[in-house]
């Protein structure tokens, strides 16, 4: 199989490499790329381990081509936090334990992040339903909801 | 296997047309991709049909709306105009799958996917949708209802693509709505769907019905019976218990541990006749 040679941008970053047409852009942020915060849960779009976002919307990267990011804007878990500052989804979901052994946890961070792009102040039934693609075997949702609903709090103030 | 990304839809055809192994169009990915995974896929070229210009658009015109093959269906929630004239369409794309799956997959991928229980093709059905279809002759359209032909297969030659799908401007008095039963609330595949898009005269009474049930047949039932039950009717009580009966008698699906038979002809009427009530309150009707 010939490879193909993707430039895209990864959390700000200009990234060149180069993938099989069959790998999928977690096999690349994972492999090739050595960002491990994206989790193969299922590698058929139904857990949300590997949710990243790209050109704005969260996407499940195992169903995403390496390929595909040719050009395109593509933000990982690593990209989160400023540094050692931690983003206030992170920070909210250590102060209300929202995890447990944290193999969902870069998912539902980068899938709640988009969520309070689209919707600062968004409804517990929304959070819940936006929510709905990232599984959880360990923590229970309450706890995830709670942060994501208190970080949203404290986001908007910081915005006011 | 190869990767092309072409920036026009002539090109996109050529590829497919000279391809000498099996060929695929790449939409979302949100089927195709899954598909890849197993064990006993082989394609030689795929075409990624999201860099042609204007593919990820939805234009408005004079006649109505059209969608690009490559806009993602939570984009479709997210223009206004669109959601204000086709509800029904709009409600039933945006239930396919997850946020991270709104954000990939397409109403044209859903409907060449062909799958029997696939969310948005009874409503598109029911809402006269048709098809602009291009292959190395030029362009063609057909009504959305006869691109499906089979579980999994589809009228479309190798080398043919959906541009785009059309949805006409309703008329003043309409409505449309689209109902599933899943056993989960989120996350699941439709064991019943139901789909009406209705007219209305200045009384309420019922000028013109499409009633199509999606998951209960190989392709999608357009229930010509429960749409002429509506026909020259208000909704009472008599026209929703007659719209109930021809949906459960058109009913006619597989038995498997998702919803027995008996089951699954019950449901499609009870949402059949609740997705009429919906269709003719966003009409404007009141029971
Ligand atoms: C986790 C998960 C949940 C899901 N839930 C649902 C659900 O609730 N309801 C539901 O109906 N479906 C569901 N699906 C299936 C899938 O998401 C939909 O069928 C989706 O609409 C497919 O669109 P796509 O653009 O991703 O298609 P793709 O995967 O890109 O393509 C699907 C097929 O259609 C062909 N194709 C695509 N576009 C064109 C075109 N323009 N012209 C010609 N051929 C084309 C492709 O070659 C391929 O064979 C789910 C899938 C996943 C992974
Ligand atoms: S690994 Fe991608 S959704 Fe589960
Ligand atoms: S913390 Fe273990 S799966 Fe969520």
């Amino acid at each position: 199989m010939t490879s193909i040679s993707v430039s895209t941008t990864i959390n700000g970053d200009d990234v060149e490499f180069l993938c099989n047409v069959d790998e999928t852009l977690l096999d690349v942020l994972r492999n090739r790329l050595g960002l491990m915060g994206a989790k193969e849960g299922c590698g058929t779009g139904d857990c949300g381990a590997c949710s990243t976002i790209m050109d704005g919307r969260v996407v499940c990267s195992c169903l995403v081509l390496g390929a595909e990011t040719q050009g395109r804007e593509v933000e990982t878990i690593e990209g989160m936090s400023d540094g050692r500052e931690l983003h206030p989804l992170q920070v909210k979901f250590i102060e209300h334990a929202a995890l447990q052994c944290g193999i969902c946890t870069p998912g539902f961070l980068m899938a709640a992040k988009a969520l309070l792009a689209a919707h600062p102040d968004p409804s517990e039934e929304e959070i819940r339903f936006w929510l709905a693609g990232n599984l959880c075997r360990c923590t229970g949702y309450d706890k995830i909801v709670r942060a994501v609903q208190d970080a949203a709090a404290e986001m908007r103030g910081a915005n006011a | 296997m190869r990767y092309e990304n072409p920036t026009t839809i002539e090109n996109a055809v050529d590829l497919l047309a000279r391809s000498d192994g099996p060929a695929y169009v790449l939409a979302g990915g949100t089927d195709l991709l899954v598909r890849m995974k197993g064990d006993d896929f082989d394609a030689e070229l795929v075409v990624d049909i999201k860099s042609i210009a204007g593919m990820d658009q939805i234009v408005e015109t004079a006649e109505g709306f059209t969608i690009g093959a490559a806009v993602p269906c939570a984009a479709l929630g997210e223009h206004g105009a669109l959601v204000a004239a086709w509800p029904g369409v709009v409600e039933a794309a945006n239930l396919i799958g997850s946020t991270q799956v709104q954000s990939r997959c397409t109403i044209s991928g859903n409907l060449c996917n062909a799958s029997p229980a696939a969310d948005s093709v009874p409503a598109m059905v029911a809402a006269n949708a048709r098809a602009r279809i291009v292959g190395p002759g030029g362009a063609r359209m057909i009504d959305v209802a006869d691109v499906p032909t089979a579980p999994g297969k589809t009228s479309l030659a190798r080398d043919e693509i959906i541009e785009a799908i059309s949805l006409p401007k309703p008329d003043a008095r309409s409505g449309d709505a689209y109902l599933r039963f899943t056993p989960r609330t989120e996350m699941d595949i439709a064991v019943v769907g139901a789909a009406v898009n209705l007219t209305l005269d200045d009384e309420g009474i019922v000028q013109t019905a499409r009633v199509v049930l999606g998951a209960v047949a190989p392709s999608v039932v357009v229930v010509d019976a429960a749409a002429a039950a509506l026909v020259g009717n208000k909704l009472n009580d008599a026209t929703l218990k007659a719209v109930e009966a021809a949906c459960t008698a058109a009913s006619n699906p597989i038995d498997d541990k998702r919803g027995t038979v008996e089951f699954r002809n019950q449901v499609a009427g009870v949402l059949g006749r609740r997705a009429a009530e919906i269709a003719y309150g966003r009409a404007g009707g009141t029971q």
